[in-house]
C-alpha cells in the first residue's frame, strides 16, 4: 500500500514536507508525489539498497559505550528533508552575518576587549569561561578569523520559525555525513534528481581546501595541508580521513608531527622531515600541545602553540576559538551582531535564561519542568536536562547543580522541534529533527547548501545527536524556479 | 609520504597477500588429500607449520586433525596469520589509510572482511570451504588489479608492491620447505620414488597457480628438483621467490634513502638464484637453505622498518 499524505498526521508539530491537511509544501511536491507512487515494499527495498550502500562505503560513527565495536554502521533515513531555495538564501545570509560577528568577537576578546569596555557584555563571563585561553592574547591570525569552520545547529519551532540553537566553533563534525548522505540518496532515488533542481553539496571539500590554503604563512600554489586527528578511536575519525582524502591533504596524528628548533612544524615522512603550512586540527585545545596546555596529552604535538604564535603555521580553527562556543556567550550573539556590525540578526536565537543572573535563575528553578537546561560548555547532548521528560529526582539533582555553579548553566523553553516523514517499521511516521549547516570563513565566506539533518529515530524523542542514537537524512535545497 | 602511513600500506599489502596465499594453500592441499589413498596419512598440521604458527596452535588444540587445522588457519582470531585475522588486519590498515588508496580499495577490503566474517562457518566446513576460499582469492586478486590499474604508481604504490612481493617470497619459500620435508609424516626414502610425491608437488604448484606455467616452461614430468627450482629460481613466474625478490628490489629502488634495504635484497637474491638445488636436495640441506633464506627475508623487513617507518629516526 502506498503512502496517502492525507492520512499522514504530523500534528501538533510543524512538518518540513507536509503542510496543512496533507498538502505537500511546494518545494517538496516532486518528492512527495514520487514517494506516493511507491508501495511499502518498494520503499523498504530502497531502504535496503541504502543500508547496503552504507555498509559498502564503510560509513561509520563510533559510539563510545560500544567498546570494541568501533564501526557500527550509522543510521540513515532515506526520506530527504526539503528546504526551498528562497528560504535558504536568507538562512545563508544569517549564518554569514553570525559567524562574521562571532569572529570579530573572538578577535576582540583576545585583543582590545571593546565589547566589555562598552558594557555590551559583562567581563566576568570570561573569567569563568572554560575555553578562554590566556595563551592566545595579543595574537592576530590572518584575515582576523579565528573560527574558520562553524557548524551552527538550527531548529524550527511549531510556528515554522527557524532559530539558531547553538554554534559549534571548536571542532564541529558531521559534514562528511552530509556529503555521504547525498551520495547514498543519489543511488537510491536517481529519478527524483533527474526531475527537480536540487542544489549540489559536493563543493565543500574544495572550499575547505581553498579556505585552509588562504591561511598559509607561505603563500604558494601548493601549501602542505595536514588534517590533525586524535586517531582511529576518535568518534569522528571517519570524517577526518574522509576530508583529508577529498582534499588530498595528509591525515596526521600527533606522533607524525614535530616542531623544530626554528619553531616550524614538520611531518615525519619517508623522505625525512617536511614542513607543514596549515593544520586543520580535529583535536581539542586541551590536547593539542602538552607544552602549552594539558601536560599529559599523548595526542598533541609539543611546541605547536609556539609555532602558531610565531605565525609559522596556519591553524583552523585557531586555538582559543572555543571561547565563543559557550552557551552563555551564545545568549549575547544578537547583541554582538548589533555591536560589531550594526545590524539586526537575520536568524533569531532561542530565548535563553542565564542562570548566572539571579532573577533568571529563580525563574529557571521555578520552571524546571518546562525548560531544557544545558551546561554551558558541553557538546553532543551530554549532561542536559529535558524538563518535561525528566523525573522529579533528576530535576532536583539539576536544581542542586545549578545552585552550585550558576555560571555553567543556561535554560531554554522546550521547543516543539519540527518533524519530517521518516521511514519506520510501519511505514512513514513523523520524527523530530534539526539541521546543522557548515560555514567556512577565510578570505571569503561559504555556506553549505543545506547541511546535515539529524533526526531522532525513536518515536517522540527530541535527542538527535549521533552519539546518542540519532540518525540523519539527506537535505535538499530545492530551487523551484530552475 | 608519512612514515606511519607507509607502514600501514606496506602491512595492508602483506596481509592481503598472506590471506590469499593461505587460502590457496588450503585449497590445493584439500584437493590432493582427496586423491591420496587411505594408507598415506597427510599431515594437516604441516600446513600450520608452513605459516610458522605451530606454537599458538599447540596452545589451543590437542588434536591435530583436519577440522582443527583448517579452523585454525582460516577462522581463528587468536592466530594472527589466519585468513580472517589477516583480512581484519588488512581492513584496519586500509581503514586508516583511506585518504591514500582509491576509495574502491576500501570497499573491496571492507566487503571482503564482512563476507569472510559472515560466512566463516560454512567457510571451514568440508563442503563450503572450496567456494569460500576461492571467493577470497578472487577478491584479493581484484584488489591487486584495482591498485595496479587505478592507483598512481607513486611511493604509496611502491610500498604496496614491496609488501606484496616480500610476503609472497616468504610464503613461497615456506611452501618449498614443506614440500621438501613436512607433508609426509613418514620420511620418504629418496631412492625409492614414492608414487604420490608427484601429487604433492603438483599440489604445491597448484597452490601457486603454477602448474600450467610449470608445464609450459619446464616441459618435464613433475619432480621435486624441478619444482623447487621453478618456485625458487624462475624469473618469469610471478610467484617464484626470485621473481618476487626482483620486484621487491624494483620497488625499493624507487624509494628515497634506500641503501641498506637494497644491499640486503641483493644479497637475498644472490642466495636464491645462486643455489644449486640438485645438490641441496641430494645433501639433504634444502631445509637449512630455506631457513637462511627466511632469515634474509626477515632482515629485509627489519631494514625496511628502520629506514622508512621508525618514527624516532627522523627528528
Amino acid at each position: 500500500m502506498s503512502i496517502d499524505w492525507k492520512t499522514y498526521d504530523p500534528s501538533p508539530y510543524y512538518d518540513e514536507l507536509i503542510g496543512a491537511r496533507g498538502k505537500p509544501r511546494s518545494a517538496a511536491r516532486q518528492l512527495t508525489q514520487y514517494l506516493s507512487s511507491l508501495d511499502d515494499q518498494e520503499l523498504q527495498a530502497r531502504k535496503q539498497a541504502a543500508d547496503h550502500a552504507i555498509l559498502e562505503m564503510g560509513i561509520s560513527f563510533t559510539v563510545y559505550s560500544e567498546g570494541e565495536n568501533i564501526d557500527r554502521a550509522w543510521p540513515f533515513d532515506i526520506i530527504p528533508r526539503v528546504i526551498s531555495k528562497s528560504e535558504w538564501t536568507s538562512v545563508q545570509a544569517g549564518l554569514v552575518q553570525r559567524l562574521t560577528a562571532l569572529n570579530m568577537f573572538i578577535d576582540d576578546v583576545y585583543n582590545e576587549q571593546k565589547i566589555f569596555r562598552n558594557k555590551v557584555m559583562p567581563k566576568y563571563v570570561l573569567a569563568n569561561s572554560k575555553n578562554f585561553r590566556d595563551q592566545c592574547k595579543g595574537i592576530h591570525p590572518p584575515h582576523g578569523v579565528w573560527a574558520h569552520i562553524c557548524g551552527s545547529d538550527l531548529v524550527r519551532d511549531k510556528d515554522g520559525t527557524l532559530y539558531v540553537l547553538e554554534d559549534n566553533l571548536r571542532v564541529p563534525s558531521g559534514v562528511s555525513y552530509m556529503l555521504e548522505n547525498r551520495e547514498v540518496t543519489k543511488r537510491v532515488f536517481p529519478e527524483v534528481f533527474e526531475n527537480s533542481s536540487i542544489l549540489p553539496v559536493d563543493e565543500y571539500p574544495t572550499q575547505l581546501f581553498d579556505m585552509l590554503a588562504s591561511i598559509s604563512p607561505r603563500p604558494q600554489d601548493y601549501p602542505e595541508i595536514a588534517v590533525l586527528t586524535p586517531g582511529i578511536f576518535n568518534s569522528a575519525y571517519f570524517e577526518h580521513s574522509f576530508l583529508a582524502q577529498r582534499m588530498g591533504a595528509e591525515l596526521v596524528e600527533g606522533a607524525d608531527l614535530v616542531v623544530g628548533d626554528d619553531d616550524c612544524v614538520y611531518m615525519r615522512t619517508i623522505n625525512g622531515l617536511e614542513r607543514v603550512d596549515v593544520i586543520y586540527r580535529r583535536i581539542d585545545d586541551d590536547f593539542m600541545d602538552p607544552e602549552a596546555f594539558n601536560r599529559d596529552s599523548m595526542l598533541g604535538v609539543r611546541g605547536l602553540m609556539r609555532a602558531w604564535r610565531k605565525g609559522n603555521v596556519g591553524m583552523a580553527n585557531a586555538p582559543g576559538s572555543g571561547v565563543a562556543d559557550d552557551k552563555v556567550i551564545y545568549a549575547f550573539v544578537p547583541a554582538m551582531i548589533k555591536f560589531y556590525l550594526d545590524q539586526d540578526p537575520i536568524i533569531p536565537n532561542v530565548p535563553t535564561h542565564l542562570c548566572m543572573n539571579e532573577k533568571e535563575r529563580e525563574y529557571v528553578l521555578g520552571h524546571l519542568d518546562e525548560l531544557v537546561v544545558k551546561p554551558a560548555n558541553e557538546s553532543g547532548g551530554y549532561g542536559m536536562l529535558v524538563g518535561p521528560h525528566a523525573s522529579k529526582k533528576q530535576r532536583s539533582e539539576f536544581a542542586q547543580l545549578i545552585k552550585k555553579d550558576p555560571r555553567n548553566y543556561i535554560a531554554q523553553p522546550t521547543l516543539s522541534l519540527s518533524v519530517a516523514p521518516t521511514l519506520c517499521d510501519d511505514g512513514l511516521e513523523p520524527r523530530h529533527l534539526d539541521l546543522r549547516p557548515f560555514v567556512l570563513q577565510g578570505v571569503r565566506t561559504d555556506v553549505t547548501a543545506g547541511g546535515l539533518t539529524r533526526v531522532a529515530m525513536r518515536k517522540g524523542s527530541l535527542v538527535v545527536n549521533s552519539s546518542q542514537g540519532g540518525g540523519s537524512k539527506d537535505t535538499w535545497v530545492v530551487d523551484e524556479e530552475a | 609520504m608519512l612514515s606511519r602511513v607507509a607502514e600501514r600500506i606496506y602491512w595492508l599489502a602483506r596481509y592481503v597477500e598472506r590471506a590469499e596465499n593461505t587460502a590457496r594453500m588450503i585449497n590445493s592441499f584439500q584437493l590432493v588429500s582427496l586423491d591420496m589413498p587411505k594408507t598415506i596419512e597427510l599431515s594437516w598440521k604441516g600446513l600450520v607449520a608452513v605459516t610458522g604458527t605451530d606454537a599458538i596452535f599447540d596452545e589451543h588444540y590437542q588434536r591435530e586433525d583436519e577440522r582443527n587445522c583448517v579452523k585454525f588457519l582460516v577462522a581463528d582470531l587468536y592466530n594472527p596469520s589466519s585468513v580472517l585475522s589477516s583480512l581484519k588486519s588488512a581492513r584496519e590498515n586500509v581503514r586508516t589509510t583511506r585518504d591514500l588508496v582509491p576509495s574502491e580499495a576500501w570497499e573491496i577490503v571492507n566487503e571482503m572482511y564482512l563476507y569472510a566474517r559472515d560466512n566463516i562457518d560454512s567457510g571451514i566446513s568440508k563442503r563450503g570451504r572450496y567456494p569460500f576460499l576461492t571467493e577470497i582469492i578472487q577478491r584479493c586478486q581484484t584488489l591487486t588489479g584495482l591498485l595496479a590499474g587505478c592507483m598512481s604508481h607513486d611511493a604509496a604504490y611502491d610500498f604496496v608492491r614491496l609488501g606484496r612481493n616480500l610476503e609472497r617470497a616468504d610464503m613461497t619459500s615456506r611452501q618449498i620447505d614443506v614440500g621438501a620435508i613436512r607433508f609426509l609424516k613418514r620420511d620418504p626414502d629418496p631412492d625409492d620414488p614414492q608414487p604420490y610425491n608427484g601429487l604433492l608437488w603438483t599440489s604445491i604448484l597448484r597452490s601457486q597457480s603454477g602448474f600450467q606455467m610449470y608445464r609450459q616452461h619446464v616441459k618435464r614430468r613433475i619432480n621435486g628438483v624441478d619444482v623447487v627450482r621453478f618456485l625458487l629460481q624462475d624469473i618469469p613466474f610471478p610467484r617464484a621467490v626470485a621473481h618476487s625478490l626482483r620486484y621487491v628490489q624494483e620497488a625499493v629502488e624507487r624509494l628515497p634513502r634506500n641503501e641498506m634495504p637494497l644491499r640486503l635484497i641483493m644479497q637475498a637474491r644472490r642466495h636464491a638464484q645462486g643455489a644449486d638445488v640438485d645438490e641441496l636436495i641430494h645433501d639433504d640441506r634444502l631445509h637449512d637453505f630455506i631457513d637462511t633464506l627466511q632469515l634474509d627475508i626477515a632482515e629485509i623487513h627489519v631494514s625496511i622498518v628502520d629506514t622508512w617507518f621508525s618514527l624516532d629516526q627522523a627528528a
